[in-house]
């Protein structure tokens, strides 16, 4: 599964933005019709948001494109989907996901555009934004919902709220919600990809934040301002003393299929899926951090 | 009229007004055309109580013999906060004076009103000299003065002046503090503006000096940038300046975050490419880009544990932050951008004011420039040839100064110009830049939000730069992107009339720039 440690939130009812919204090496672009779009912006949006899709003028480098569209439920949803699907499109982000039925429904919707349009069926990835209390409730079944279906990420500002609680410097008003979408998303074989960090001004705070998720196990961390995007790959990328485990646990697998020996050991530790599957892990962000050769 | 190809590859007539023109040939190829320096003239006979100090300007007028025609100087360590010039032209329109020629170190907004007035009516005929922005730039490119302008370099002023090109009949120098013999300084009085940099070159080749204080004090001054020995007259009055417009333009760091990237991305290559390291030497401009350049350089050596021997300035708080940190273990300055820096010259031994010749005159014996490792330059458009402009936007009109902009390029080892890639909707890099100020041949780098471009000249930074994960690309490739991005560059609606010639600061004509029509 793709690399996903950043993803940047860029608003579709700004021009420059969009435009630069590739040069600062996320790994993930959001480009957002919902929260940061007014209601009047909203066609605006939309359509510059299609346009730029579609024009292909604008480069993105490396990363992935994606859309987050309104809910389904709004008037707005269903219009945001026929104005961006499109080659280029690479996933679309559905805010407010509270059961397996709102992924199903995306997934149809999105199956008969494609099949429209052209375009491939099933190549357009979902991600599925969990906000509110049910939806967490809700998280494995969602998860599980569609092949499409790659992510699963908390929406931490909303959830706060739903809970009736205030997010703290300490995180322990979401604790259990990241706990459980990470469950989820494990348990239906995705990724989870954590929430935003509110205060462009505070980095050691967002790294404090992003090195605790990566700890716990997730995949990636949203980013609002472009200036968060180094900080999270930072706090992403491995120590050299867990690089060096990661090569040493490869080189023993191999080590062991070309001795045509079923087990593999480092050490008197016997190294089993999970530990390769961590390796591996390990590996993929340090090569992404630049940390590794090409070749390796 | 005939026309030549010059060096930069710009179309330049052979003469104008009768006067032959120096086509460009390349950085360092033309030597001095005079064999020796031009001289003041010698005046006084200074004897036992002689009395410089003036009651007012237009006495100091009347004593120096300035008549119609002549030319007469300023300096801008005041930028947008200069009284002096206005008061003096005020003074000379209400005395009837006619056809005067300006030449100003630079000019700004602040003096546009006055200015303008004395353009229209005939007081001021022509002006000398650069920073040709707002409505004075506007003025200036519509073609409504006779002759065309001569634009230079800081450096390049200094050179015309010793050579005898621009004569100053009367030098005009706003002193911040002055002793009644005319000893001048720029760090104490209430108006402190920092240096009198660019006035020295003015004290000594003018005719006739001519000191204005709102600080007059006993003799002797304990230290002085200009001497006594070149001062005419001392004039006193209320207020020469307001130090707080000093602080001009972008003079804080950038928020953007492509600008930011753009900062960010210089210092990683200055570092990858080998130029910071212990003892280096380096100058960055003011300018939002500038600004962020110099704290991420501040920030990458306190982690590699790396010092400067000296920056020069253009200096900020930013700088003097890092004179402070023994991050840099000497500050030359020859302008001051803040309050902060004029302080810290006041008080810092370390921190040493240097003339602009001392700075930037390619014809000296020695120059500050020569000894730069590390130089990051602004530019308005970049072109496929490294050629970079800093005076016209794409609409045409003179628009921004010159400042030392070609002397810094030429004379550092390694020179990046930071730009960003597309501003609004129009093209930073071109495939050929509106007017050519500083030419492609001293020009190392550019550096873009969307890619990096390595003058091909310089195949040892390439070389350096193997392997690095910098996003390095071809210089059409970016300006492709550029013009995608953007529709392309058109063309300005350019007359046949020359408004301004853009001198090299060795002398020659590096390009033209054109009437806008409107």
């Amino acid at each position: 599964m793709r690399l996903r440690r950043s993803r940047l939130y860029v608003p579709g009812n700004n021009p420059s933005m969009l435009v630069n919204a590739g040069v600062y090496g996320a790994d993930v672009l959001t480009f957002d019709l919902e929260d940061s779009v007014s209601p009047g912006e909203k066609l605006a949006a939309r359509l510059l948001v299609g346009e730029l899709l579609k024009e292909k003028t604008v480069d993105f480098g490396r990363s992935e494109v994606t859309v987050r569209i309104n809910p389904l439920s709004t008037p707005y949803g269903k219009k945001d989907l026929l104005e961006i699907v499109c080659e280029r499109l690479e996933g679309i982000y559905l805010p407010k996901t509270e059961s397996e039925e709102d992924v199903i429904k995306l997934d149809e919707l999105l199956t008969r555009l494609e099949e429209e349009k052209g375009l491939e069926v099933g190549r357009i990835k979902l991600f599925a934004i969990i906000e509110t209390a049910k939806g967490v409730l809700n998280a494995y079944q969602i998860a599980s919902a569609s092949k499409r279906l790659e992510a699963i990420t908390i929406g931490g500002e909303d959830l706060t709220a739903d809970l009736g609680g205030e997010r703290t410097p300490d995180g322990m008003t979401l604790f259990t919600a990241r706990q459980m979408i990470l469950l989820a998303a494990r348990a239906a074989g995705v990724q989870a990809l954590d929430t935003v960090y509110s205060d462009i001004k505070d980095s050691d705070g967002l790294y404090q934040e992003a090195v605790t998720v990566r700890k716990m196990g997730y995949d990636g961390k949203a980013a609002i301002h472009p200036s968060q995007i180094e900080v999270i790959h930072r706090a992403f990328t491995p120590t050299e003393e867990e690089i060096e485990y990661a090569r040493r646990v490869i080189e023993a697998l191999e080590t062991a299929k070309k001795e045509g020996s079923g087990v593999a050991a480092l050490g008197s530790k016997m190294i089993d899926r999970p530990i390769v599957k961590r390796a591996e892990r390990i590996l993929e962000r340090a090569k992404a951090a630049g940390l590794l050769s090409r070749e390796e | 009229m005939e026309w030549v190809i010059n060096g930069a590859e710009r179309r330049i007539p052979v003469e104008i007004d009768g006067v032959k023109l120096l086509p460009y040939r390349g950085p360092f190829v033309t030597p001095p055309q005079r064999e020796r320096k031009y001289g003041a003239r010698l005046y006084h006979l200074s004897r036992p109580g002689q009395q410089k100090i003036l009651r007012s300007i237009e006495e100091a007028v009347k004593r120096v013999g300035l008549t119609d025609g002549m030319t007469i100087s300023f300096h801008h360590h005041f930028r947008n906060g200069d009284r002096v010039m206005n008061m003096v032209l005020e003074t000379l329109e209400r005395m009837g004076f006619k056809n005067l020629t300006i030449a100003p170190s630079s000019l700004f907004p602040c003096q546009e009103e006055v200015l303008l007035r004395c353009l229209k009516n005939g007081v001021v005929k022509h002006i000398e000299g650069g920073g040709l922005r707002g409505k004075i730039g506007r003025y200036v490119s519509e073609g409504n003065l006779e002759r065309p302008v001569r634009i230079r370099s800081h450096g390049g002023r200094v050179r015309a002046i010793e050579a005898g090109e621009l004569h100053i009949d009367v030098a005009f120098i706003g002193a911040p503090t002055a002793d009644e013999m005319g000893n001048l300084t720029g760090v104490y009085g209430p108006s402190a503006c920092g240096p009198l940099s660019y006035s020295m070159a003015d004290a000594l080749y003018a005719d006739r000096v001519v000191a204005i204080t709102d600080n007059l004090v006993p003799f002797p001054l304990d230290r002085f940038s200009i001497s006594m020995e070149y001062v005419d007259y001392v004039v006193v009055v209320d207020k020469i300046g307001n130090p707080e417009d000093i602080v001009f333009g972008s003079l804080k760091v950038t928020s953007s975050p492509t600008r930011l990237k753009i900062a960010k991305d210089a210092v990683r290559l200055a570092y990858e490419t080998g130029y910071v390291k212990e003892g280096f030497t380096f100058q960055a401009g003011a300018g939002g880009i500038s600004l962020a350049f110099v704290n991420f350089l501040a920030e990458l050596m306190r982690e590699k544990g790396i010092r400067a021997r000296w920056a020069n300035g253009g200096t900020t708080s930013y700088l003097v932050d890092m004179l402070r940190e023994d991050l840099v273990e000497y500050l030359t300055t020859a302008q001051a951008f803040d309050l902060t820096a004029i302080d810290s010259m006041r008080v810092d031994k370390n921190h040493l004011e240097v003339s602009i010749g001392f700075y930037a005159n390619p014809h000296n014996k020695g120059t500050l420039v020569n000894l730069l490792d590390l130089a990051v330059l602004g530019a308005t458009e970049v072109d496929e040839n490294f050629n970079v402009n800093t005076v016209t936007y794409s609409s045409g009109y003179l628009a921004e100064p010159v400042g030392g902009h070609s002397d810094v390029a030429a004379g550092s080892k390694l020179t990046i110009i930071t730009v960003p890639l597309i501003r609004g909707r129009f093209p930073s890099v071109v495939e050929e830049v509106t007017t050519v100020v500083t030419p492609g041949e001293t020009v190392d780098a550019v550096v873009t939000e969307r890619g990096i471009a390595i003058n091909p000249r310089r195949e040892d930074l390439l070389e350096r730069l193997e392997g690095s994960d910098l996003p390095i690309r071809d210089i059409e490739e970016l300006r492709r992107e550029a013009y995608s991005l953007t529709g392309g560059k058109k063309e300005p609606p350019f007359g046949e009339k020359i408004a301004a010639l853009v001198e090299y600061r060795d002398g020659t004509i590096i390009d033209v720039v054109r009437e806008v029509k409107t």
